[in-house]
């Protein structure tokens, strides 16, 4: 049985739906990420699961119990809030303290469990300072400690990284990913960063205008996304119109803008007939001297990321594609085709398409 | 949001109450004037638009309204600009001294004036002595005079509204102004002038409204001249209620469509939604012949801002019956301030005021931190409602709503829910605090507004239960805001005139009652010692603002 299962969760706010029949399960000491664009109900499925909104329809479940009417002080649930909501009048310690406070720890043994997750996050003797003196970072953490001292059953975050520098961010996503890991806690956070998602959910689960697209470990969203939303929305993609031919020996045959590609990818063709939608990967494209084969076109920007270079390429029949390549292998203003690249596998996939 | 029934039924509770206290007299008050003896009628109306003393006291209302807000414009608006976008020595000092008039609670003030340029008063027998007339140089009585202490007491907010104006413009403006090549006229006229409006409209419509329902100088120095709010105490003493709720009446109507009228002075929102740059930066004053004169010009304003609070501490330490005709107080003694603390006839106001101010206060902030849980907190469907009706009173002069009270609850009828509380110790209370809900309501609902919401959920998540959060989070963060807005309530309690003139008992009369009394005894000094007071109350309690406005 699942630690944390979310059933059939559907809300509304005056006739629009906010989250729309979501079922999601949750492992005991997994990391989920909520991940999906605004207004795609990500932070109403975590407000639903902290008890803040009551679902229309829908129930919780925690360790077999059914939580969906209980309110949030009852819900044991713990929660870092996008803006953090520390207690500004209140200070490090006290605000650590408040959780614990609740549930009768007094004294000695208070101060011990305050210093205990202060020192989690690395705060160790802060517990006298004022909220003002600390840095967004380290309000950061004096938030994670505050919402892990009453040791939880589940930790949610939202936008946990939105608020810090982005200098920050990458050192604090793994300072956060190690804390959770240590303390093992099941954990649902909300983004609206793919980077974020991949590198602290151990799955994610993408959401659409209410609804849940596909769950996946990032490796299979990535490699065999379930539509054009999920495609384009996890990593870089061009999508072209095609007209798949038919099957061949190695895959699919597809004519683009007039030239006929030989695909292997993951949709089975019979499933694919006439127009179709391609999205391609940087990486499933390669740049070549115009040959017949080859979509042909301009090469308009280039980018330069470390190990490669991404280009921008504007084919003749209008389309624009992102193509990596090795750096300065062609430069703006260059006529040059693609084609796709030889270990193409992962990177393309069809998806029934809009008419060309 | 967190679900909670009983929320729901504490603003409904809520609802009916100031339907009740607020709403419900004024009705009363315009059934009233409609119900004679024998049934519905229109006679009183008709005796209403056939007297001519009545159209006089409500176009002198309205003309003394309008020409406070003209007078007090020229006066505050020119002064704030001197203040606040030039530099020179003594800024600063003479900056404050220029608000001070706000220290004054409306009767203390206009005794002040009284003791200064009445028929007795210092100045005007020290013109008389230079030049060596018979009579006192001039009357201070009728419109001129009322004029002159409104136009004293109300370039206050024109300055401060101003004041406020000008230092959250964006320096960046008059820089984007001068570099495309506009002058200092022109910046003015089309760029600062227009920014201001939104403050000088405020500004205009507390001045006309806080003038329009202005009974202690028309009161006092009026004469013959009336205005609607003196007239309508006139009536009332002598009996003729109908005729008074008819004045009642229309002078709300006046009051209402004022406001109605006075509301669109909005003025343009700012596109940066709020944000500003950096204040813009003084303007130094070089030339050493406009320094000087602007010193001297500065410092004598600021005498002449002032006098009539050093008269009031001069004249508290007067000896009884010893001022007569000198210009100048030949005796001096602290008799007076032992008196108000030691004489148990002489100390009751001052107890009387201390707790009737105390209790109204206290009211009015638990209604206000109700409120502010009801309708900004929970954001229940009532409560738009009870904000609409916390700031009623605000729009209703206080003599409207002493009328309105005194006819409420005269009558006893538990099922109509009136009941008898005209001569007895509550009536005050009530009055006070149907009159403060406006300010206060004003301060505790901002606070509330500026609280985020995440913070009471944050306590709800760490196992806080309703109490908790309140206790430990809402309160302590809304505290600023609950000293702020009892503190304001306070001292317009603590100084009331115009609804207690119509509601106390000997047994409640307050401080305004007891300085109106001891001054129809020519008691000046102990008549100024209580103005001293008040004086001195209102001074902590700006005092305590303006720290904290400056800490934070």
């Amino acid at each position: 049985m699942p630690f944390l299962r979310l059933e059939n969760l559907t809300k509304r706010f005056d006739g629009l739906t906010a989250v729309d029949d979501l079922s999601l399960s949750i492992e005991r000491g997994e990391m989920l990420a909520l991940l999906g664009p605004s207004g795609s109900g990500k932070t109403t499925t975590l407000r639903l699961l902290a008890g803040f909104e009551v679902p229309d329809g829908g129930r919780v479940w925690v360790e077999g119990d059914d939580v969906t009417g209980v309110e949030p002080v009852a819900r044991r649930f713990g929660m870092v809030f996008q803006h953090y909501a520390l207690f500004p009048h209140l200070d490090v310690g006290e605000n650590v303290a408040f959780g614990l406070e609740s549930l009768g720890v007094r004294g000695g043994e208070l101060a011990r469990r305050v210093a205990r997750a202060l020192s989690l996050v690395d705060l160790a003797g802060f517990e006298r300072r004022r909220i003002a003196q600390l840095s967004g970072g380290q309000q950061q953490r004096v938030a994670l400690a505050r919402a892990l001292a009453p040791e939880p059953r589940v930790l949610l975050l939202d936008e946990p990284l939105s608020n810090l520098d982005p200098a920050l961010r990458e050192r604090t996503r793994r300072e956060i990913r190690e804390l959770i890991r240590r303390v093992g806690i099941t954990t649902v956070f909300v983004t609206h960063e793919q980077d974020e998602a991949f590198d602290l959910g151990d799955r994610v689960a993408v959401l659409r205008a209410g609804r849940l697209e596909q769950v996946g470990t990032p490796e299979d969203l990535y490699a065999t996304p379930v539509n054009e939303f999920v495609a384009e929305f996890v990593g870089r993609s061009s999508s072209i119109p095609v007209t798949v031919l038919g099957p061949s020996d190695r895959g699919v045959r597809v004519l683009v803008e007039g030239v006929e590609w030989d695909l292997t990818e993951g949709v089975a063709p019979s499933q694919l007939q006439g127009t179709a939608l391609m999205l391609v990967r940087p990486e499933a494209l390669r740049i070549l001297a115009p040959t017949p084969g080859a979509l042909m076109g301009i090469v308009v920007e280039r980018r330069f990321t470390g190990s490669a270079s991404l280009y921008t390429v504007a084919t003749d029949g209008g389309t624009s594609l992102e193509v990596s390549g090795p750096p300065r292998s062609v430069k703006a203003g260059d006529r040059v085709g693609v084609m796709p690249s030889r270990r193409a596998g992962g990177g393309v996939h069809l998806f029934p398409g809009r008419p060309a | 949001m967190i679900r909670g029934r009983r929320v729901g039924l504490l603003g409904g509770a809520l609802f009916v109450l100031l339907i009740w206290l607020i709403v419900y007299p004024l009705v009363l008050v315009l059934l009233g004037g409609f119900h004679g003896p024998e049934g519905w009628t229109l006679d009183y109306v008709r005796l209403f638009l056939h007297r001519r003393n009545e159209a006089y006291a409500l176009w002198g209302s309205l003309w003394i309204s309008l020409a406070t807000v003209a007078l007090a414009g020229a006066i505050g608006i020119p002064l704030a600009f001197l203040f606040w976008r030039y530099d020179f020595a003594g800024r600063r000092i003479l900056g404050a001294l220029v608000a001070l008039p706000a220290v004054l609670p409306p009767l203390v003030g206009v005794i002040a004036f009284l003791f200064l340029y009445g028929e007795s008063g210092f100045a005007s027998l020290l013109v008389q002595r230079l030049l060596g007339l018979e009579q006192p140089p001039w009357r201070l009585q009728g419109a001129g005079a009322i004029l002159l202490v409104h136009a004293y007491s109300m370039y206050v907010y024109f300055y401060l509204f101003t004041r406020a104006g000008l230092a959250s413009l964006d320096a960046a403006v008059f820089e984007a102004a001068a570099s495309l090549g506009a002058g200092r006229v022109r910046t003015l006229q089309r760029v600062v002038l227009p920014l201001l409006y939104p403050s000088l409209g405020a500004g205009a419509l507390l001045t006309f409204m806080t003038a329009l329902a202005s009974f202690s100088a028309p009161y006092i120095f009026g004469g013959g001249f009336r205005v609607m709010t003196t007239q309508i105490v006139a009536t009332r003493l002598n009996g003729d209620d109908q005729l008074a709720m008819i004045e009642t009446v229309s002078l709300t109507l006046v009051a209402l469509a004022s406001l109605w009228l006075l509301r669109g002075t909005r003025g343009v929102e700012s596109p940066a939604g709020g944000r500003k740059g950096v204040a813009p930066a003084l303007v130094p004053i070089r030339r050493p012949a406009v320094r000087v004169a602007i010193a001297v010009v500065g410092w004598s304003l600021a005498l002449v801002l002032l006098l009539p609070h050093l008269t009031l501490l001069l004249v508290s330490f007067v000896p009884a019956g010893t001022w007569t005709t000198e210009p100048v107080p030949p005796a001096y003694t602290w008799r007076n301030y032992l008196t108000l603390i030691q004489d148990p006839v002489r100390a009751r106001p001052l107890l009387n005021s201390l707790w009737l101010a105390s209790a109204a206060t206290i009211a009015a902030v638990l209604i206000a931190v109700i409120a502010g849980i009801v309708s900004v907190r929970r954001r229940e469907r009532v409560g738009g409602a009870i904000q609409g009706l916390l700031a009623l009173p605000w729009a209703v002069p206080g003599t409207v709503f002493a009328i309105a009270l005194a006819t409420a609850f005269s009558v006893h009828a538990p099922l109509a829910g009136r009941f008898i509380l005209v001569g007895t110790l509550w009536i005050l209370p009530l009055a006070y605090l149907v009159r403060n809900l406006p300010i206060t309501s004003r301060a505790v609902l901002a606070g509330f507004r500026a609280l985020d919401p995440a913070l009471d959920e944050a306590a709800a998540t760490l196992g806080a239960g309703r109490w908790r959060t309140l206790r430990r989070v809402t309160l302590p963060l809304l505290r600023p805001a609950l000293v702020a807005g009892a503190s304001l309530a306070f001292v317009t309690a603590f100084g009331d005139f115009v609804t207690s003139v119509m509601l106390y008992t000997y047994d409640t009369r307050p401080i305004s009652m007891e300085i109106l009394s001891s001054l129809r005894q020519s008691d000046v000094g102990v008549a100024a010692a209580y103005g001293v007071v008040l004086m001195a109350v209102s001074a902590a309690v700006f005092a305590v603002g303006a720290e904290r406005r400056n800490a934070g």
